[in-house]
């Protein structure tokens, strides 16, 4: 596309619906982007319907819920509070980007299943986004530190515990990838942890498949 | 819901910013976390929106003993509260940020923008008011200060004429003998507060000379209360039980509360008393403390009372 055709397009666009449309180039898991929407679209709706990534689940809309956390050059951010036109030049990760080329899951992902993270599952790729930012910066977090992590994510099915129990097991994936003892430098010390606050967790609670 | 259609301006400097803003009817996008909702529920419906996301070098935070805190326009919550020199100067700045939001809304919030919002259930204005900060605008016209204590005419509602921008602002040093506090409740930590309470108590050889609250979700927007005459010249080391009890009480009869959909009035009542108390005598010991464990060199003005 040469300058003046996107110049014309942007101005036939203008004819057409009477609004201001924009260019936005940027880079979506690793691809990148150039996308022509209304100037008032909202980031989430620019990465779900213009560019197909549904694994940015929309929720509240108003930044409240935390579903649709995107990964903004690394950082967690909402992106039903950022205009699309201002994600130029960024880079961004969905929940799709986390899974390795080779269809590996990411160590939160793989959590996510080992502890039963999800029900309906409508929140977890927002809670999988901002825990995978989260690791990066506390990779040994405390059952404390692992609940403030996931503060900002509203879940309507659980009750969080096998959430933080996720987040946790997926340190220790992540330890185990990058081949060092998985429960830690305290190898000791961790697994007695871990008897209390991830084995105990991650079997079904109390539910029926206890008693069968 | 989505916002309304609108103009949208990506400068890249501020006097471009400023030269786009004139003569429209728009507003300024940085962090964008509460005007974004508010366009999505189109609460706001500006013709033309000016993005100053894209303007190099807006983004810094410098800290000294001398002038205090300055943080631009686009530092944001998280990198202002984790700026060692600026908790350094002013450590009621960083514990203040720590209840703002959830750290993925920090890290794209501004605290500069938190602070023109003018929201009265914001923690920095009523934090900015507290510790005598200002505000400093640019537009096509020029530059000038404000004075938090001029800045907040109303809830949503700040003194910055239509065409200005907020390029900075500037919280003065904290000194020996002052001590500051804040704490809030809320029902999920990094939700709006139901009530949020920040106080700045001067001591003097152990004994309270001033104390000065200000509030959040409670009272009137943007006004500092002063307790000095119910907890003056009580000693920061006195029995805490009847000093809670009067700041208690003082602070039932002076700060109004009203009811919505997340508290009633008396249990905001309830929560201002109890708060109230309990953040003014953390001031008093942080105040005490201070003179132990500051370094002489931090004594500044904190501007006028």
């Amino acid at each position: 596309m040469t300058n003046r055709d996107v110049e014309t397009q942007l101005s036939d666009l203008m004819a057409e619906t009477g609004e201001q449309h924009v260019v936005v180039s940027f880079t979506l898991n690793g691809t990148k982007q150039t996308i022509i929407v209304p100037a008032r679209t909202i980031a989430s709706d620019a990465i779900r319907h213009n560019l197909r990534q549904t694994g940015t689940h929309v929720g509240c809309e108003h930044g409240v819920c935390g579903a649709c956390t995107i990964l903004l050059d690394g950082k967690p951010v909402r992106a039903c509070l950022m205009l699309a036109a201002s994600l130029e030049g960024q880079s961004v990760t969905t929940v799709e980007g986390l899974v390795e080329p080779d269809g590996t899951l990411h160590p939160v992902q793989q959590a996510f299943m080992d502890c039963h993270g999800l029900q309906c599952g409508f929140c977890t790729p927002g809670f999988v986004t901002t825990i995978a930012a989260f690791l990066e910066e506390n990779d040994a977090p405390t059952q404390e530190e692992a609940t403030e992590a996931i503060a900002g994510n509203i879940c309507r099915c659980t009750g969080y515990q096998n959430i933080k129990a996720s987040v946790l097991r997926a340190a220790e994936i992540k330890r185990e990838r990058a081949g060092e003892f998985p429960l830690g430098k305290d190898d000791e010390s961790s697994r007695a942890a871990l008897e209390g606050k991830v084995r105990g967790k991650t079997n079904p609670v109390g539910g029926r498949a206890g008693r069968a | 819901m989505k916002p309304s259609p609108l103009k949208y301006h990506r400068p890249r400097s501020i006097e471009e910013a400023c030269e786009v803003l004139a003569g429209v009817d728009g507003k300024v996008l940085a962090g964008g976390q509460s005007l974004i909702p508010m366009l999505s529920m189109r609460l706001a419906a500006p013709g033309t929106l000016v993005d100053i996301t894209g303007i190099d070098r807006l983004d810094s935070i410098t800290a000294s003993a001398e002038s205090g805190v300055t943080f631009q326009a686009l530092a944001t919550h998280a990198s202002l509260a984790s700026n060692p020199g600026a908790n350094d100067v002013q450590p009621l700045l960083g514990r203040t940020l720590q209840l703002v939001a959830h750290a993925t809304i920090r890290n794209r919030g501004t605290t500069v923008g938190s602070i023109v919002h003018a929201d009265p259930s914001a923690e920095v204005p009523a934090v900015l008011v507290l510790l005598d900060g200002s505000v400093t605008v640019q537009s096509v016209r020029g530059r000038r200060d404000i004075a938090a204590r001029d800045l907040f005419l109303g809830p949503l509602e700040s003194s910055l004429e239509p065409d200005e921008i907020a390029i900075s602002a500037t919280v003065p040093a904290a000194r020996r003998g002052v001590g500051t506090a804040i704490d809030e409740i809320a029902r999920r930590h990094g939700d709006y507060a139901l009530v949020g309470v920040a106080a700045r108590v001067e001591v003097e050889d152990g004994v309270v000379t001033n104390a000065r609250v200000t509030y959040v979700s409670a009272g009137e927007f943007g006004e500092v209360i002063d307790y000095t005459d119910v907890i003056g010249g009580a000693s920061v080391s006195d029995d805490r039980d009847p000093l809670w009890n009067v700041l208690s009480e003082a602070a039932r009869k002076r700060v109004e509360t009203e009811a919505d959909i997340h508290a009633t009035a008396r249990y905001r009542s309830q929560l201002v008393a109890a708060l109230t108390a309990r953040v003014v005598m953390a001031a008093a010991r942080d105040g005490a403390l201070s003179l132990a464990t500051r370094p002489s060199t931090l004594r500044v003005d904190a501007g006028e009372k």
